[in-house]
């Protein structure tokens, strides 16, 4: 590991993309990931990458679909009204089982909203988004460290599955500078392994391959019976998917706990200074923060709610839309409680703490 | 015995999809021709559009993206800054380049991608039934302009040659007719410098072929390439745009 530096979240991951073998870039300009995308127009001619600012993030997503249709690890960044037009692109993209990384750094919705941390493309992010039935994996960092290290992780993930991963930080993470660790550079080699590991199905030259059969990339199927065999195989994929990939944190934890608090990304940080202080005071709160919000921790969410937990408190930067995941997984054991900013609002650890104690 | 034709390398021996009469099977032979005689077709790549030849992806005996409507232009963009070392194509039809990828085209071409499009014009929808296109004519008829084009309601067909050849960047801009034989032979010639261009990696090329479509305006073969020439050609004239080639 190299030495710590101070980063905002939107260079920190567009640095962190560049060390995990990302040599392509496309995006369109966006509050608040403005940072990324220069960053990117900064960096890629030092590393010999291509960064392209596209025409619009309609033209941005697709022409990430092109590169990832070629076997390179490509990514594309924006913010809530403009992953909602990106979302054509995602959809094909996972019809046509392509890998690609994209950072969606949220702001207050709906339609253009505001340009202040917000969490209210939940839904959008956790169930595909998109036309057709598809899943995206969601990482949903809680730090700026953990925004940075999620660039590799969505890579790999993005390349083991060849399925669109994205990466759901919000305005704050974006912007706030933290210290961040960083990955060494993929070394000429590694970079040649990553670029080298889909030639058995992505567009390349014919002429190493005397036999090459050529190679389609797409998601149009129009015979019923052929688009339904693809279909069925995406969603066995899903399943393996859901299977390996959940991901989340236990917080204080235990067979002890009184309330136990479930929220994720920037609401789970301020959520944690609350448990602290009350535990401090002699309480027992737990928390549970999902990392993946797709495939989503039910059953570790469930688990958490242990004999003595009186009520589950979920804690968003939205109207409650977490909420459904988290009911489904507590299945009616205990109630599930809720409390949620909107609007670019966040809630102070004060607000959460007095939440939690009339729950008490 | 000699073997004086036969179906070039660069199609597969799918039969086309394409209705009687219809040129795109014309156009994707000039391009696949072109394609084996300009000795690329290893490293050519191509992206089909939404559309009538949505499945060109399977005639082209290449490595071949589909696109979203529209979206080719921005997919190609992607595949060429992926694989500078590889030649890019796309295929598009009126609806797709000309409206719902008005600014895919508009955007590559500014930017002088270093690819070839071909661009089939027939000023109608045709996969979808015979919609107007944002290239359909004057009072020309369609089932969403039943009474004919107005052009004071929904304004005058998109010249797309001479929007593109307002640009600084493209190297190459020419419009072709596929009407009689004689200018499918004179087509040929366009592709073959294209490409040839796209070999060089010398910029942004782009051929307009004036096409038909015999379904959708019910006509026969020959009624809709005569049709064609009446009426579209004196409003897309064919010629040269732009050859920086020849004024270098």
């Amino acid at each position: 590991m190299s030495e710590k530096v101070l980063m905002k979240g939107n260079e920190a991951v567009a640095e962190a993309a560049i060390r995990a073998g990302c040599r392509l870039y496309f995006a369109y300009p966006i509050t608040p990931q403005s940072e990324l995308i220069e960053y990117m127009a900064r960096m890629m001619p030092k590393v010999k990458g291509t960064f392209v600012q596209a025409e619009s993030e309609i033209a941005a997503i697709n022409m990430v679909y092109g590169a990832s249709g070629c076997g390179k690890r490509v990514m594309t960044s924006s913010s809530s009204p403009g992953i909602a037009l990106k979302q054509e692109g995602i959809s094909y993209m996972a019809g046509a089982n392509l890998p690609g990384v994209i950072v969606n750094v949220q702001r207050g919705g709906p339609g253009l909203g505001d340009i202040q941390p917000a969490q209210g493309d939940y839904f959008q992010a956790t169930r595909g988004g998109g036309n057709g039935d598809y899943y995206t994996p969601v990482l949903a960092p809680s730090t700026v460290q953990e925004f940075a290290d999620m660039a590799s992780l969505a890579f790999d993930l993005a390349d083991k599955y060849r399925n669109p991963v994205l990466i759901l930080a919000d305005g704050l993470l974006g912007q706030m500078m933290e210290p961040v660790e960083f990955q060494p550079y993929k070394t000429e080699e590694e970079l040649k392994v990553l670029d080298n590991q889909h030639l058995d199905w992505c567009c390349c030259p014919n002429e190493d391959e005397p036999n090459h059969h050529h190679h389609e990339i797409n998601s149009l199927e129009i015979d019923p019976v052929v688009l339904e065999q693809h279909v069925l195989k995406l969603g066995r994929k899903y399943e393996e998917i859901t299977r390996n990939e959940q991901r989340w944190e236990d917080y204080d934890v235990n067979a002890d706990n009184e309330i136990l608090v479930v929220a994720f990304g920037t609401a789970s940080r301020i959520c944690k200074s609350a448990v602290d202080d009350l535990n401090a005071a002699g309480h027992n709160i737990g928390l549970v923060r999902p990392i993946t919000l797709w495939p989503y921790p039910y059953d570790a969410v469930a688990k958490a709610v242990g004999p003595k937990v009186k009520k589950v408190i979920v804690f968003e930067l939205n109207l409650g839309q977490m909420v459904q995941d988290v009911k489904l997984a507590v299945n009616g054991k205990v109630p599930v409680e809720f409390m949620g900013k909107v609007g670019g609002i966040l809630f102070t650890p004060e607000e959460v703490l007095t939440k939690i104690r009339e729950n008490l | 015995m000699q073997i004086i034709a036969t179906r070039p390398k660069t199609l597969t021996d799918l039969n086309f999809t394409y209705c009687p009469g219809c040129l795109h099977g014309v156009a994707h032979r000039l391009i696949a021709e072109a394609i084996d005689e300009l000795g690329m077709r290893n490293q050519m790549m191509g992206v089909a559009p939404v559309g009538c030849s949505v499945f060109a992806y399977k005639f082209f005996n290449i490595d071949m993206q589909e696109a979203a409507h529209g979206r080719a232009p921005a997919l190609a963009t992607g595949m060429k800054r992926a694989r500078p070392d590889m030649h890019v194509f796309t295929y598009q039809g009126d609806g797709d380049l000309a409206a719902i990828g008005t600014a895919e085209i508009v955007h590559a071409a500014n930017r002088g991608e270093h690819i070839t499009v071909f661009f089939v014009n027939n000023a109608i929808y045709g996969m979808t039934g015979g919609q107007m296109a944002p290239t359909t004519l004057p009072n020309m008829k369609t089932t969403t302009s039943p009474y004919g084009r107005d052009v004071d309601d929904i304004g005058y067909p998109i010249r797309v040659c001479e929007l593109l050849d307002s640009l600084v960047a493209p190297y190459f801009i020419e419009r072709v007719s596929l009407l009689s034989p004689a200018e499918i032979m004179k087509a040929k010639k366009t592709v073959l410098k294209a490409l040839q261009y796209n070999k060089e990696e010398r910029g942004f090329t782009f051929v307009e072929f004036v096409s038909t479509c015999p379904t959708n305006w019910g006509l026969d073969a020959l009624e809709s390439r005569n049709w064609a020439r009446e009426n579209m050609l004196p409003f897309f004239n064919v010629k040269n745009y732009r050859d920086k080639g020849k004024e270098a």
